[in-house]
């Protein structure tokens, strides 16, 4: 349980960072809040050569908003954004999720970037950057790349940033008018990964659903669009006839695994049940947010 | 290997040291600076026994490094009761002494944890409730007492902090 040997770099700026990052490649693990790295270096289930520690790079942190968008630096901690009057105002659904991350002492050092490139598919924060489309924002040596979250996430842990590129910022489109969300997980305990989590965006006009959002934790080896069901909803007055038609679309179309916290069948009947609750509290909260 | 040399402030004195990069700051504090108190349970961030406080949050010190906490005010379980006194072994603090009244443990291991993880969300919110404490100690695991008598500690202590 104790870490293996390793070389450090503590770089003061992002030129510095992505310079190290380019002489070290896959050598190198970046260390952010170090909330899930590090119990996987003390398990040595990870062994890098190098930590480049990425927490005194100022630029990386912090919350601004410019035309409907919310940008969150990678190195913003996870209490930080949950005490934010920003995102609690133009992303509700981050809001939602983020006092559901781990416990309180974890979220002092996680960080809002960190568990988006750690990628864990049963976390919460993938789940919402994919329901809202975030854009995640790459720092390589030929410079700046911007990947939408369709194709940020490509595995368990796996994402599409390159060995010599650092994950510098993720871009959140601010809920329009209109718009109501809800984060909704069954965890064994409160602080647990999710058995199955759920984030909803759903936005009315006239009573209309214009846009739905369904994104799935803990289903598979990424966080998962419910596509299907998302079709369902597009265009219709909200009814629980409906809401019912799209939970079984979605549980139909999800493979889920199968552990000891529960079934492949449990699971399903839990994302059904995730959707209907969903949708009822995005609705609700569209409808107040009119 | 890095070696590397910190100056960070521990319960209100200025502390250096030299560590290799992969020591944990809950390693530094037990092994470089000989405070014991805070003990290690899972060492990977499961249990919650390795919490103290860092820059008046609480914070895993098994889940951060000993360098990444150079120029950081760290307070450990060996700190509550001098910040009475002002000295170390001074009088208990109020959340301490609550706890002891309430009989909050039993075989003492989960205690500095737990102690400090109450302490932090205290200090931010002097008027939490039950559930809301419930909450806070959620990281933090027991295997004693069921967790009844911690939640009664924390909320005396709470009590006694909103009558001062």
């Amino acid at each position: 349980m104790k870490l293996a040997p390793v070389d450090y770099e503590a770089p003061r700026t992002l030129s510095e960072a992505v310079d190290l990052l380019a002489e070290y490649q896959d050598e190198a693990s970046v260390l952010a809040g170090g909330q899930s790295l590090i119990p996987l270096l003390a398990l040595r289930l990870a062994q890098p050569a190098v930590l480049i520690d990425i927490n005194g790079v100022a630029e990386l942190a912090g919350v601004s908003q410019t035309d409907g968008w919310v940008t969150i630096g990678a190195t913003t901690r996870e209490y930080v954004a949950e005490e934010s009057v920003t995102i609690a105002d133009k992303l509700p659904l981050l809001a939602a999720a983020l006092p559901l991350i781990g416990h309180e002492a974890i979220r002092s050092r996680g960080t809002v970037g960190g568990s988006l490139a750690h990628a864990d598919p049963a976390a919460e924060l993938p789940a919402v950057a994919r329901a809202l489309d975030a854009e995640f924002v790459v720092r390589g040596p030929d410079g700046e790349r911007v990947v939408p979250a369709a194709e940020w996430f490509e595995g368990y842990l796996t994402t599409s940033r390159q060995a010599d590129e650092l994950l510098t910022e993720v871009r959140f489109p601010a809920a329009r008018p209109g718009t109501g969300t809800s984060f909704q997980e069954v965890a064994r305990r409160h602080g647990d990964f999710a058995m199955v989590g759920l984030a909803t965006s759903v936005t009315l006009d006239d009573g209309t659903i214009t846009d739905a959002r369904l994104a799935f934790a803990g289903v598979s080896d990424v966080p998962a669009r419910a596509t299907a069901a998302e079709e369902i909803l597009a265009g219709q007055r909200p009814s629980a006839e409906l809401f019912d038609e799209a939970a079984r679309q979605a549980a139909a179309d999800i493979d889920p695994p199968s552990d000891l916290h529960g079934s492949a069948e449990y699971r399903k009947k839990v994302a059904a049940a995730l959707v209907r609750r969903g949708l009822r509290e995005a609705v609700d909260n569209a409808q107040e947010r009119q | 290997m890095t070696e590397v040399d910190i100056t960070l402030t521990v319960n209100g004195a200025t502390r250096t040291g030299s560590t290799e990069a992969r020591k944990t700051l809950a390693d530094f504090l037990r092994d470089d600076l000989s405070l014991t108190g805070t003990h290690l349970g899972c060492e990977h961030g499961v249990c919650g026994a390795c919490t103290v406080i860092v820059d008046s949050r609480a914070v895993r010190s098994c889940l951060m490094l000993a360098v990444q906490a150079a120029g950081s005010d760290v307070t450990t379980i060996e700190g509550l009761a001098m910040k009475g006194a002002g000295e170390a072994g001074g009088e208990l603090s109020t959340l301490q002494q609550a706890m002891w009244d309430s009989h909050s443990f039993q075989c003492g291991f989960c205690t500095p944890g737990m102690v400090m993880q109450a302490a932090a969300f205290l200090s931010a919110h002097p008027d939490a409730d039950e559930q809301q404490i419930r909450e806070a100690l959620s990281g933090n695991i027991c295997r004693c007492t069921g967790y009844q008598s911690i939640v009664d500690g924390v909320l005396l202590a709470a009590e006694r902090i909103r009558e001062r």
